[in-house]
């Protein structure tokens, strides 16, 4: 018999790990003496707490309360002139921070650097949206899905969720079917919390199958007429078979044979 | 309407007609059923479809009209979000009486494969639907039958809304 494992939250872990599963890693380089990446890691001086090569791209890992004055060296410095993502990554339970990340891009060298810096639960990281207009959204994307606080950003509002959203859903610990809150939001919101037992709970269950509906789900038990309610207990009914199929030829009174 | 037995050549051409009120009404409901032109998501391209050339909703007499105040069916196309739900309901109470409401693919019906906490799992809990079309996305000819469908129901319902909704139990 199979192990049962608990089916409530999925989210924490794979369904199966093998034993000797290793993860495979990008492997990383170091800075190339005299490249294009070396010159952009000395013009950044000390703030650079780590440098390598991933993929072709410059990691460079600051710390969260360098981030404007790096970028901005990089932008007008090195020429990277396009921020093309920013967001976060939640390692709140394995090291108790959240990871942030610049993706930026120099058009002319056609390079990428990720500038990458950790900050802990509640703490601010300041806006870059002075140097770059397309952080705006990212920042504010941030803000809804992390919940982390952005110093100085001319805008700082939920994107995605609603505005009167609570909880931030791309958090870990955040439930993948959502929480109280999220389950009966639109109820909450259109027709107010006394409606909640009218309409009821949200089935989350795809393969969902009410056996006493008998107008939206096909019939599990004895067939009824569309619509029957059947709450109460279903009605057995014994198995008949068509009048015309059991014609007893033995109790015929019609003689047959004439000669008799 | 009633079937009847009228020969306008012997009875000197008098145009006789019987039927109920009822039937009369639902003739004039199902035959020019004027949809909302309301989008949510991909399903919304085979509900253009179906408006367009090639599958001609015309035809059945159903034209898609921009304003909630002019439409009397609403086919909610796509995924509903819970951020739209709100507005969603909101053009389903500018529409005027009577209307009935499509259900269209799998999303607007059961929240599909989108089984998060951004999504409403099935629009009957927002508004009351009364066909749920199957589908991922339902082709033009599945939503022409949906609404064909739709036409019968009206056939079958009473003239008077109030005695549908004791029948039919509908929502809020």
């Amino acid at each position: 018999m199979r192990k049962y494992t608990p089916k409530d939250n999925v989210q924490a872990k794979a369904y199966y790990t093998d034993r000797f599963w290793a993860a495979p890693r990008v492997p990383r380089e170091a800075v190339e003496e005299g490249g294009h990446f070396e010159k952009v890691v000395s013009a950044l001086g000390e703030s650079v707490k780590e440098s390598y090569i991933e993929v072709g791209q410059l990691v460079l890992h600051i710390a969260s309360t360098d981030n404007f004055a790096v970028i901005k060296t990089l932008k007008e410095v090195c020429g990277y002139t396009q921020c093309s993502e920013q967001s976060a990554v939640d390692y709140l339970a394995r090291d108790g921070e959240f990871e942030l990340f610049y993706q930026l891009l120099n058009v002319h060298e056609a390079k990428r650097v990720r500038v990458v810096c950790r900050i802990k639960k509640n703490e601010a990281i300041e806006s870059i949206v002075p140097l770059f207009n397309s952080a705006n959204f990212a920042e504010r994307e941030m803000f809804d899905m992390f919940g982390i606080q952005v110093n100085n950003h001319p805008f700082l509002k939920r994107i995605l969720m609603p505005d009167d959203w609570e909880g931030h859903p791309l958090l870990k610990t955040y439930p993948l079917h959502g929480d109280e809150f999220a389950s009966w939001y639109e109820v909450d919101k259109i027709f107010g919390k006394e409606y909640r037992d009218v309409i009821g709970p949200e089935n989350r269950d795809p393969a969902h199958i009410d056996r006493y509906d008998t107008k939206r789900f096909a019939r599990v038990g004895y067939e009824v007429p569309f619509g029957t309610d059947i709450s109460e207990g279903e009605t057995e009914q014994s198995i008949e078979y068509s009048e015309t199929f059991m014609v007893n030829y033995n109790k015929s009174s019609k003689q047959l044979d004439k000669r008799k | 309407m009633a079937q009847h037995q009228v020969n306008y050549a012997s009875s000197a051409g008098l145009p006789i007609a019987l039927t109920s009120v009822d039937k009369l009404v639902n003739w004039g409901r199902s035959n020019s059923l004027w949809p909302l032109t309301y989008g949510l998501a991909c399903c919304a391209i085979e509900m253009m479809a179906s408006g367009a050339s090639r599958y001609d909703f015309d035809r059945m007499g159903t034209i898609f009209r921009a304003s909630p105040r002019q439409a009397d069916v609403m086919i909610l196309a796509g995924t509903l979000s819970k951020k739209h739900a709100e507005f969603a309901r909101r053009l389903y109470d500018q529409m005027t009486e009577p209307k009935w409401v499509i259900s269209m693919g799998s999303c607007a019906n059961t929240g599909g494969m989108f089984n998060t906490y951004a999504t409403v799992q099935g629009v009957d809990r927002i508004v009351p639907v009364d066909i749920y079309l199957p589908g991922c996305a339902p082709r033009p000819e599945t939503l022409q039958y949906a609404l064909m469908m739709l036409q019968k129901k009206i056939r079958k319902e009473s003239a008077n809304m109030k005695k549908n909704e004791k029948q039919n139990l509908r929502l809020v």
